[in-house]
């Protein structure tokens, strides 16, 4: 399915834009109260925005996405983090849709996040960077969407952390978003969950380079960061998924018994370990993991009371084999939208390949999404 | 464009414009898709089947995947001004519960039921000997989705156990109405039923 992108028609050459707002005094404030500024949004865009402004969907990153949603950069190879679900013919069609991505408040990606240089010390935040939620991540995208020239989106979309967005999307701004598709998500996030991004986080700081958070400029605590990673990549990963891709099997190249890396899954986790310090700053990582963390979209309270009157549609999805993200968490939402009469489809994919199917399972998702934002697209004509 | 199932037309002919349906079991959707397109209602399916809910969403219809048997739980009291179960109602593991929950969520219930005691069925128990597979029982079985196996008859007396009031019932051959004998020459029954007792108008 990957090795084949180059084949199919993309987005084409893309590149990351920038726009800057909430400069001081006022900043952007945010739900701690904290104001941040000024804040920058990195984001690329897909398509375009049609004569009555009506076409344009925002698709949000999950914990380690980017802007780089679709299409390539000039000279790379890889292209975006969801280029089989955006692009000509695809499930977010850039022949009829304007796709806007941005890389979330707090990121590492060209957004302003710890690593971000704070204007009051001249030095990158570290651990100065305020405490940020999903809302505020939201908040800054409003924002963009303004700067844009959107006043309404068609849709909202995103899996994972991105699923969290869209949902806190039409909770804040209900009035913006036409449909929300939130995808192998929860409306809050569960002890389990919180636990394997607390193991996540103590490597990190566990690591001595992260000195704490004061990092830049020297030895990165990359060891502590790859630890984290290899972690979520279990959780992403299903154990038939995990038995098709590794089986039992030893690497080629491995070593004489001395705990170096044997087996083919300890390899890969490893491989994924230390590469991610070259495109993940570990204090993103730190705070992302915490807004994830803090999310309560109801806080406490009935989802379905907060619904209520919502006139945007839901597509919900999710996966047979997410551990991570389980079923019932879309399932809790779909049930909120049934109380709320809020329109609602709910749909559970089958599939083997645990958290990480929002990634590969294209056809099915796309099969489900276009029809869906063709009859969102037809209520707005009649409308 | 494909003949309309004259039991299609019956439920059609029922429903008020604009009301809300719940269509439990909503299968591909044709018969909800019609009452959208006919008669404006706001509709909502609920389906087990994977491929069925696909061909739900491609007709724009808004469709919960699960089933039947815990899908109604969440829903308040009169939720609904329909409440249908065409065909699936002998597909539920308890009846009893699916119908309590379904008048209890809709204003009214539509049910459609396959009838067992069809002379046809009736002939290839007592001649073959064996479970009967017709046009409306088309399942051999050992691959039957129907957990239950009721007569016309059968489904007037269990609601008179329950008092539930039959306020309209319809009865289809395999082309056309069926008004005599029912219970012996219709293939399915059609119930509009409810809890409350209605002065008679």
């Amino acid at each position: 399915m990957k090795e084949n992108v180059s084949k199919h028609k993309t987005a084409g050459v893309v590149e990351t834009q920038y726009y800057t707002f909430a400069y001081p005094p006022d900043g952007l404030e945010l739900e701690s109260g904290a104001r941040l500024g000024p804040v920058t949004l990195a984001y690329e865009t897909y398509g375009t925005l049609n004569e009555n402004r009506s076409n344009a969907i925002l698709a949000l990153h999950a914990l380690s996405g980017d802007a780089h949603a679709a299409g390539f950069h000039e000279g790379e190879k890889e292209p975006g983090w969801w280029d089989n679900m955006i692009g000509p013919g695809k499930a977010f069609d850039t022949d009829k849709y304007f796709i806007i991505c941005s890389n979330v408040l707090g990121g590492c990606k060209g957004s302003t996040g710890p690593s971000s240089v704070n204007p009051e010390t001249g030095r990158p935040y570290g651990l100065d960077f305020p405490i940020i939620t999903i809302k505020d991540m939201v908040n800054a995208q409003h924002n963009l969407i303004d700067h844009l020239g959107v006043n309404r989106l068609l849709s909202v979309t995103g899996g994972s952390m991105g699923g969290m967005q869209a949902l806190q999307w039409v909770v804040s701004y209900p009035e913006r978003v036409r449909s929300v598709i939130p995808i192998a998500t929860t409306a809050n996030h569960s002890p389990q969950q919180i636990a394997f991004n607390e193991v996540g986080r103590q490597a990190i700081m566990a690591d001595p380079n992260w000195n704490d958070g004061n990092y830049y400029g020297r030895e990165l605590p990359a060891k502590g960061l790859g630890v984290a990673r290899m972690v979520g990549h279990i959780t992403y990963m299903s154990d038939v998924s995990m038995n098709d891709k590794f089986g039992r099997r030893f690497r080629s190249n491995a070593k004489p018994f001395k705990f170096s890396p044997e087996f083919e899954v300890e390899g890969y986790l490893q491989y994924r370990g230390d590469n991610f310090i070259k495109r993940f700053d570990p204090n993103s990582y730190l705070y992302i993991t915490k807004a994830i963390d803090y999310f309560d979209l109801a806080n406490g309270k009935g989802m379905h009371e907060l619904l209520k009157g919502i006139m945007s549609r839901f597509l919900i999805i999710a996966f047979k084999s997410d551990w991570l993200y389980p079923a019932y968490q879309s399932q809790e939402i779909a049930r909120a939208c049934k109380l709320a009469g809020v329109e609602a489809i709910y749909c559970e994919l089958n599939s083997a390949y645990g958290h990480d199917a929002f990634l590969v399972e294209v056809e099915e998702q796309s099969r489900l999404i276009k029809h869906f934002l063709r009859s969102v697209t037809r209520g707005l004509n009649q409308a | 464009m494909d003949l309309i199932r004259p039991d299609y037309l019956a439920i059609l002919d029922l429903i008020f414009p604009g009301s809300s349906v719940l269509d439990l079991g909503c299968g591909n959707g044709d018969l909800l898709a019609l009452l959208e397109k006919e008669r404006k209602v706001r509709g909502q399916g609920i389906e087990i089947d994977d491929e069925a809910v696909f061909n739900c969403v491609a007709k724009g219809l808004n469709v919960f995947h699960g089933d039947i048997d815990t899908g109604l739980s969440e829903y308040g009291d009169r939720s609904f001004d329909y409440v249908i179960l065409n065909q699936t109602f002998q597909q539920v593991r308890k009846p009893d519960t699916v119908l309590q929950e379904a008048m209890r969520v809709g204003e009214r219930v539509i049910i459609g039921i396959p009838n067992f005691a069809h002379i046809d069925a009736r002939f290839q128990i007592f001649f073959k000997g064996k479970t009967p597979v017709t046009p409306s029982l088309p399942y051999e079985w050992h691959d039957t989705p129907n957990l239950h196996f009721l007569s016309i008859l059968d489904f007037y007396e269990y609601c008179k156990q329950r008092d539930i009031t039959i306020k309209e019932t319809f009865f289809f051959g395999a082309h056309r109405k069926v008004r005599f004998l029912p219970n012996l020459f219709a293939r399915t029954g059609i119930f509009i039923i409810s809890k409350i007792q209605e002065a008679i108008t």
